[in-house]
C-alpha cells in the first residue's frame, strides 16, 4: 500500500524556509476541502474490520489508517462513492457496511421499525376508539390531581 | 480473613433472601401479618449482610489484599486512592456485587418506606427477595469476588488504565441505580399482580419515586458513560451505537414510557394492564442489557468483561424471571377491571403517543442491536448495524414524538381541546420557524436536518417555557415535567450541533509547525515525556493562537500503563461551554512528528447538560412526591381537578 502523497525531502524543505510552516495534513488528506469532506464522509461508512464497532474514520489502528489511504486513492482515482463501497464490499463482506444493503436477508431489519410502529400505533388506535365508549368504572371516576 | 468474612456474609444474605421470597410471598395474604413482619425482618437483615460483604471487598481492595483474586488481578498498589476504591466494580464479580448491593439498598427502602399498604409491600419485598436470591447464587457458584489466590502475587495486574478516569469511576454505580431501580418498580408491579384489587390499585402510585429514582440515575448513567467516550476514545464522538450504549438506552426508552404511562394509571385508572407489562418490561430489558455486556456475544468500546458460561447463567435468570412475570401477568393482568373512558383527544391519548413512539424507538434499538447477532447464529452471515441504519430509523421515530411533547401537558384529562391547547404556543410555534429560517441563512454548510433539529428545539424549550411560567408555584408535577422536557431541546441543540456543524482536522505536525481547525489556530511546541505514578507519558504542548500571542496552552497525552502494558490517549479539550476545542495525540511518525487529531464540536456540553436538566427534572417531581406524601386513596377525597 503506498503510504503517502506528500514527500519528505519537500516537507523538510518547507520547515527550513519558514518555521511558522502549516502542518503536514494527515499523510493522506486532500487539500480541496470538497473532496476532503467527500472522504470523510465515506470513511464513516465503513467499520473498522478489526475495532469494536469504530468506522475507520475514527479508529486509531494501522489497519484503519491503511483503508483510509485507500479511500483516498480510489476517490484521486475519479471512483464514485458507490463503487468505493462497493470495492471494499467485496474484500471485506457487508460487515464493512456501517449501513446494512438492503438484501433478502435484512428487509425484515430495515422495515421492522416500522412496523412496530404501524402495529403500536393501531393498537393504540383501538385502546382510543374503545375508551370512549366505555362505561367509567366506580373507583376510577374520581380525577384526582397528580 | 476479609474474603472468608464477605463470602460468609453472602451466604447469610442468601438464607436471609430466602425467607424474605416465602415470607413476603405468603405476607400477600391478608390473614399473614407475622409473615409480613419476618419478610421486612428478613429484608433489613439482607441489607445489612450485603452491606457488610461488600464492605469486606472494599476493604481488601484498599488494603491491596492480592490474597484474593478478584484484587490481584485488577488492582495494583501503584494505583490511586480512588481507583483502588472504583477498582471495586471495574471487574464482573465486583460490578455483580455492586449489583447486588444497589438491589440491597432498594429492597431495605420498599421496607423501611411501605408504600401501598402492608401487603402490596410484603408481596414486593417477596419478589424482590426471590431476585436477590437468584443473584447471590449467581454470585456465589459463578462469580464470587472473594475466591483465594494461592500463593499469592507482590504485585497486582491493575485497573484497565481506560477505567482509571473519574467518569469511569462513577459510571458504573450510577447506571446499576437505574438498572436495579427498575426491579422495585418490577417488583411492585409483580406485587400488584399477586395480591390483586384493590390494593392492586395502588401500586403504580406506591412505585413511583423508584420509578423516578431509577429514571433519573439511567438518565445520568448514560449521559456519563457518552461523555466519558467522548473524552477518552478520542475521535470526538459521543454516541455510538453499540451494543452496550444501546443496552443502557433501551431500559432508559421503557422507563421513560413507564413514567408517562403510569401517570395515566394512577391519575385516571386508565392503561392499567399495560403499565403493568411496562415495568415488567422494563427490568427485563435491564437484565437483557446486562446479559449482552457480559455474555461476550458481542464486541464492544466499553465491555470489560465476557464469558459465556455466565451468560448462559443469565440467560436462565432472565428465562425465569421474565417468564414468571409474564406468566403471572397472563394469568392475573385478566382480573383487572378494563380502563376509564376518555376522548380521542384527551391527556390520556397523548400518553399513550407518548407510549406508541418510545416503544417503537427501543423495539428499533433492540432490533438494530440484536439482528447481526441473529443472522450471525443462524446463517454465518455477519452484517454491522451502524449510526446510518438508526439515523434513518430511530430519529424519525424519536423526532415525531419529539414534535408532540409540548402538547400533552396542555391537554386535559378525559376530554381535551387541541386548538386551546395549541394557541398559548403559538410562541413557540414563531420561534421554531425563526429559528428554522436563521440556521439555514447562516450556519455552514447549510444542513436541512441541522434545520429541523434546531426548530424542533425552539418549540420545544419555549413551550417549556409557556409551561414553567404558567406553572410557577402551582403544581410540582407539571412545572417538573416542563423543565425535564427542556432538557430534551437542549440535549437536542448539542447533539444536532455537534453532529452536523464539526469540524476536524487530522494532521501531522512538527515541533513550530501550525494548523487551523474551525476558528481556532493552533501551534505545536512538541512532545516531552512524563512520568506518572502508574504510568509513563508523552505530552504534547500545543498553543491556541489568538494573532501571535498564544492565548492558551493545551496538552494531549498518550499514556502507557507498565503494569498493564496498555496505551491510552488523554484527550485535552477546551470548552467555552458553548463550543469545544478537543485534541488527541497520535502517533510518533519521527523527527520529532505528531500525528493529532482536532475536532471543534459545536455546542458538545448541552448534549450532557440537558441530560442533567432532564434528570432535574425528574428530582423536582420526586421531591413534590415525598414532601406531599401521597395520600393512601381509600381514605383520600377525590380532588376534582379544574381543567385548565
Amino acid at each position: 500500500m503506498t503510504k503517502a502523497f506528500w514527500s519528505k525531502p519537500l516537507l523538510l524543505a518547507l520547515l527550513l524556509v519558514t518555521n511558522t510552516a502549516m502542518a503536514a495534513p494527515a499523510p493522506d488528506a486532500f487539500s480541496d476541502p470538497a473532496l476532503e469532506a467527500r472522504a470523510h464522509a465515506l470513511q464513516r461508512q465503513l467499520r473498522c474490520p478489526v475495532c469494536k464497532g469504530q468506522s475507520i474514520d475514527e479508529s486509531g489502528a494501522d489497519l484503519a489508517t491503511d483503508l483510509r489511504h485507500r479511500v483516498h486513492e480510489l476517490i484521486g482515482q475519479g471512483r464514485s462513492d458507490a463503487e468505493i463501497r462497493e470495492y471494499f464490499r467485496a474484500r471485506y463482506g457487508d460487515f464493512i457496511l456501517m449501513q446494512p444493503p438492503l438484501e433478502a436477508v435484512t428487509w425484515l431489519l430495515w422495515l421492522a421499525p416500522f412496523l412496530v410502529l404501524g402495529g403500536a400505533g393501531a393498537v393504540a388506535w383501538t385502546v382510543v376508539s374503545r375508551a370512549k365508549n366505555a362505561r367509567e368504572s366506580n373507583d376510577s371516576a374520581e380525577i384526582a390531581d397528580f | 480473613m476479609t474474603g472468608e468474612l464477605g463470602q460468609l456474609a453472602l451466604c447469610f444474605a442468601l438464607a436471609l433472601s430466602l425467607v424474605m421470597a416465602n415470607a413476603g410471598i405468603l405476607g400477600a395474604r391478608d390473614i399473614n401479618a407475622t409473615a409480613r413482619r419476618i419478610a421486612n425482618g428478613a429484608a433489613m437483615g439482607m441489607t445489612v449482610f450485603i452491606l457488610l460483604a461488600f464492605g469486606a471487598l472494599t476493604y481488601a481492595y484498599l488494603t491491596s489484599d492480592f490474597s484474593l483474586r478478584a484484587v490481584a488481578n485488577y488492582s495494583s498498589t501503584a494505583q490511586p486512592l480512588i481507583y483502588k476504591v472504583s477498582a471495586v466494580w471495574s471487574n464482573h464479580e465486583g460490578s455483580m456485587l455492586l449489583w447486588m448491593l444497589v438491589m440491597a439498598l432498594y429492597t431495605g427502602a420498599i421496607a423501611l418506606a411501605g408504600r401501598g399498604g402492608e401487603r402490596l409491600t410484603s408481596a414486593a419485598l417477596g419478589v424482590m427477595g426471590l431476585l436477590a436470591a437468584a443473584f447471590l447464587l449467581f454470585i456465589l457458584f459463578t462469580s464470587s469476588p472473594f475466591l483465594r489466590f494461592d500463593p499469592a502475587p507482590f504485585e497486582g495486574a491493575g485497573l484497565n488504565p481506560l477505567l482509571q478516569d473519574p467518569g469511569a469511576a462513577v459510571h458504573p454505580p450510577m447506571l446499576y441505580f437505574g438498572y436495579v431501580g427498575l426491579s422495585a418498580s418490577f417488583a411492585y408491579a409483580a406485587a400488584a399482580l399477586i395480591v390483586g384489587r384493590p390494593e392492586s390499585e395502588n401500586w403504580a402510585r406506591a412505585a413511583r419515586p423508584f420509578m423516578l429514582v431509577a429514571w433519573m440515575a439511567l438518565t445520568c448513567g448514560i449521559a456519563l458513560g457518552s461523555w466519558w467516550a467522548y473524552y477518552t476514545l478520542g475521535w470526538g464522538g459521543f454516541w455510538f451505537w453499540d451494543a452496550v450504549e444501546n443496552a443502557s438506552l433501551m431500559p432508559w426508552l421503557v422507563a421513560t414510557a413507564l413514567l408517562h404511562s403510569a401517570l395515566a394509571t394512577e391519575t385516571r385508572g386508565a392503561f392499567r394492564a399495560w403499565t403493568l407489562l411496562l415495568a415488567i418490561l422494563a427490568f427485563s430489558l435491564s437484565l437483557i442489557g446486562t446479559f449482552l455486556v457480559r455474555s461476550g456475544l458481542t464486541t464492544s468500546v466499553h465491555s470489560f468483561a465476557s464469558d459465556p458460561t455466565r451468560g448462559f447463567f443469565i440467560l436462565v435468570l432472565i428465562a425465569l424471571a421474565v417468564g414468571g412475570a409474564l406468566a403471572l401477568f397472563a394469568w392475573r393482568a385478566p382480573t383487572l377491571k378494563g380502563g376509564a373512558a376518555f376522548e380521542p383527544v384527551s391527556r390520556e391519548t397523548a400518553l399513550l403517543l407518548n407510549n406508541v413512539f418510545l416503544v417503537a424507538a427501543c423495539a428499533t434499538v433492540f432490533i438494530g442491536t440484536l439482528y447481526p447477532m441473529a443472522l450471525d447464529a443462524l446463517t454465518g452471515q455477519k452484517i454491522t448495524v451502524g449510526p446510518p441504519f438508526f439515523a434513518v430509523t430511530f430519529a424519525p421515530i424519536f423526532f415525531a414524538l419529539l414534535a408532540l411533547v409540548p402538547l400533552g401537558p396542555r391537554l386535559s384529562w378525559r376530554k381535551g381541546d387541541l386548538k386551546e391547547a395549541i394557541k398559548p404556543l403559538y410562541p413557540a410555534l414563531g420561534v421554531a420557524a425563526l429559528a428554522a429560517v436563521v440556521v439555514l441563512a447562516v450556519a455552514s454548510p447549510r444542513s436541512l436536518a441541522g434545520a429541523g433539529a434546531f426548530a424542533m428545539a425552539g418549540w420545544l424549550l419555549v413551550s417549556s417555557v409557556i409551561e414553567i411560567r404558567k406553572r410557577r408555584g402551582a403544581r410540582t408535577a407539571a412545572f417538573a415535567a416542563a423543565i425535564a422536557h427542556a432538557g430534551l431541546a437542549v440535549s437536542l441543540l448539542g447533539i444536532a450541533g455537534t453532529t452536523v456543524w464539526r469540524s476536524e482536522a487530522l494532521v501531522l505536525v512538527g515541533p513550530g509547525e501550525k494548523l487551523t481547525v474551525g476558528p481556532y489556530t493552533l501551534r505545536f511546541d512538541g512532545v516531552t515525556d512524563v512520568d506518572g505514578p502508574n504510568y509513563r507519558g508523552a505530552r504534547a504542548t500545543i498553543d491556541l493562537m489568538d494573532g501571535d500571542a498564544v492565548k492558551a496552552v493545551m496538552h494531549p497525552e498518550q499514556r502507557i500503563y507498565s503494569a498493564e502494558g496498555q496505551d491510552v490517549s488523554v484527550t485535552a479539550i477546551r470548552t467555552t461551554g458553548l463550543r469545544d476545542l478537543y485534541l488527541a495525540l497520535g502517533d510518533d511518525r519521527g523527527q520529532g512528528r505528531w500525528t493529532l487529531r482536532a475536532y471543534v464540536s459545536p455546542l458538545a456540553p448541552l448534549i450532557w447538560l440537558g441530560a442533567l436538566v432532564m434528570a432535574l427534572g425528574g428530582a423536582l417531581s420526586l421531591a413534590g412526591r415525598l414532601r406531599a406524601r401521597a395520600p393512601e386513596p381509600k381514605s383520600a377525597p377525590a380532588v376534582a381537578l379544574a381543567a385548565e
